[in-house]
């Protein structure tokens, strides 16, 4: 029987939950790294059972750990993240320029065919990779050295890459988002990348639809539709029909469109799913409700899932990297908040059931869905 | 600040007791009852030094507690010596003879500095 393994990130460790397929009893380990934040943990999709996670600390900086036991147990590797020549500058707050300076590394993403590779979003946004299972890292400079790099400025959380989404089949294709720099898109692995911004609109900008500056908060892509991709910006829930060349507006009928997580069902590419928050002054959700908001068609038309979620004085957040989806037949959907709850819906969203109620703030969600 | 207490016999190895954080000695597998880090360092032994020796032994203490290429001390960690905070001397003055002869220890700390 097929069974699922959640990989959460929390400000104070990670932990590990797992069920077999019917995804009601859950088993709990851990805190592993106990009082670090742990941005993200993912695993290799070649490999199951070799994982990585991004461990930080405001005290001790930057570690990567890796698992080859599926997290059992961990071991460090190489911490040294050092951008590639003279780093420059890029904008800060008070639009004065700022040296790049590594803060710390948001989220991993390993490649699709190789568990030595992967690739790793950094703050200050740069992008970087391994081809040896994270003992020696080297920056893919032409990203942050691109035309527009010296003008983006941080988002309220620093200037953090992200998103990394790999094309399925085309591996000199990849999307990257950026707080508050945009989406950026390479078709030739990394060599150079381009703006994807066109369409969205942003009204704290001088030029609300300005190339770059853009809030991205988080996007998701379906593998068997990559052309397509879904975001959640600061304000504004988007959608791009032509791997981010033009993006159009899909927020219809959402009662707010200002939020962090999104993300496609496993089996059916048209349906979404948002946790709309209040705003970017309260990030809570609406009325004290906390909803999954659901459309099957693409955008635009929204349903809110509500069964088994708290209906009145619920106030947590659910961060950028905080949503996943299993790949069961019936899709799981999962995600976790700054409360450290982490839901559950084994139903594809009709209804949710809280794993945990008491964890740390959740920081990150992945799902592997094992054999 | 006082700095050195005398100079150092350049061909001594010293055994010099290391305290270091929680988080570091959990990082660097480091049981959690052990007694004082005990490190193996040449003379002339300074806070440089020590500091090299502990990422000799543990590498996965690099960049932890100073720069990878800069050297320089991460913003939230202290060096204390005998009672006194050594963070803002060079990190190349030779320490006193109490940490040369164990009755010290170097003391590696995590600023007390709240969040969340």
């Amino acid at each position: 029987m097929s069974s699922v393994r959640l990989l959460i990130g929390t400000r104070k460790g990670a932990f590990i939950l797992t069920a077999d397929g019917s995804r009601t009893d859950w088993a709990i380990s851990g805190p592993c790294f106990p009082g670090w934040e742990i941005y993200h943990l993912k695993g290799s999709p070649a490999d199951p059972n070799r994982l990585y996670a991004s461990q930080t600390s405001s005290w001790f900086g930057q570690q990567i750990q890796r698992s080859e036991d599926g997290g059992l147990t961990w071991s460090p590797v190489n911490n040294e993240f050092q951008y590639t020549g003279s780093p420059g500058t890029h904008q800060t707050y008070d639009g004065t320029a700022q040296p790049w300076q590594f803060k710390r590394i948001w989220h991993l993403e390993p490649s699709l065919t190789d568990p030595d590779s992967v690739f790793a979003g950094a703050e200050d946004a740069g992008l970087f990779q391994t081809s040896d299972g994270g003992l020696h890292w080297r920056e893919i400079p032409g990203l942050r050295t691109s035309e527009t790099g010296p003008r983006w400025q941080p988002g309220a959380g620093g200037l953090c890459l992200h998103t990394i989404l790999l094309h399925p089949t085309d591996p000199e294709r990849m999307v990257i988002a950026i707080s508050a720099a945009g989406a950026f898109r390479t078709d030739d692995a990394g060599k150079t990348w381009k703006p994807i911004n066109k369409g969205l609109y942003s009204k704290y900008l001088p030029d609300p639809s300005a190339e770059i500056g853009h809030c991205v908060h988080h996007i998701a892509m379906h593998p068997q539709r990559p052309d397509t991709l879904f975001m959640q910006k600061h304000w504004d829930v988007m959608r791009s029909d032509d791997a981010g060349d033009h993006w159009t507006k899909i927020s219809g009928n959402l009662p707010t469109d200002f939020g962090f997580v999104i993300d496609v069902h496993a089996h059916q590419p048209n349906t979404v799913y948002v946790v709309p928050i209040k705003s970017d002054s309260e990030h809570f959700p609406l009325d004290g409700r906390l909803q999954v908001f659901r459309s099957r068609t693409g955008g635009n038309e929204w349903e809110p899932l509500t069964r088994g979620l708290p209906q009145e004085h619920c106030y947590v957040n659910v961060l950028r990297d905080a949503m996943a989806v299993d790949t069961l037949e019936d899709c799981g959907i999962y995600f976790g908040t700054t409360g450290g709850q982490v839901y559950c819906s084994p139903d594809g969203g009709e209804t949710w059931k809280a794993i945990t109620h008491d964890l740390p703030a959740v920081l990150s969600v992945e799902v592997q869905t094992l054999p | 600040m006082k700095a050195a207490t005398g100079a150092q016999t350049t061909s001594i190895t010293h055994h010099i007791r290391v305290d270091l954080p929680l988080h570091l000695r959990r990082l660097a597998n480091i049981p959690a009852d052990a007694r004082d880090l005990i490190l193996e360092v040449p003379a002339p032994v300074t806070i440089a030094s020590c500091l090299d020796e502990l990422e000799h032994r543990f590498p996965m203490l690099r960049g932890t507690i100073r720069d990878h290429i800069t050297r320089q001390r991460r913003a939230f960690l202290r060096f204390f010596v005998c009672m006194e905070d050594w963070s803002h001397l060079p990190t190349e003055t030779p320490l006193p003879k109490p940490i040369l002869d164990g009755r010290e220890p170097l003391i590696i700390l995590g600023a007390i500095a709240g969040g969340y």
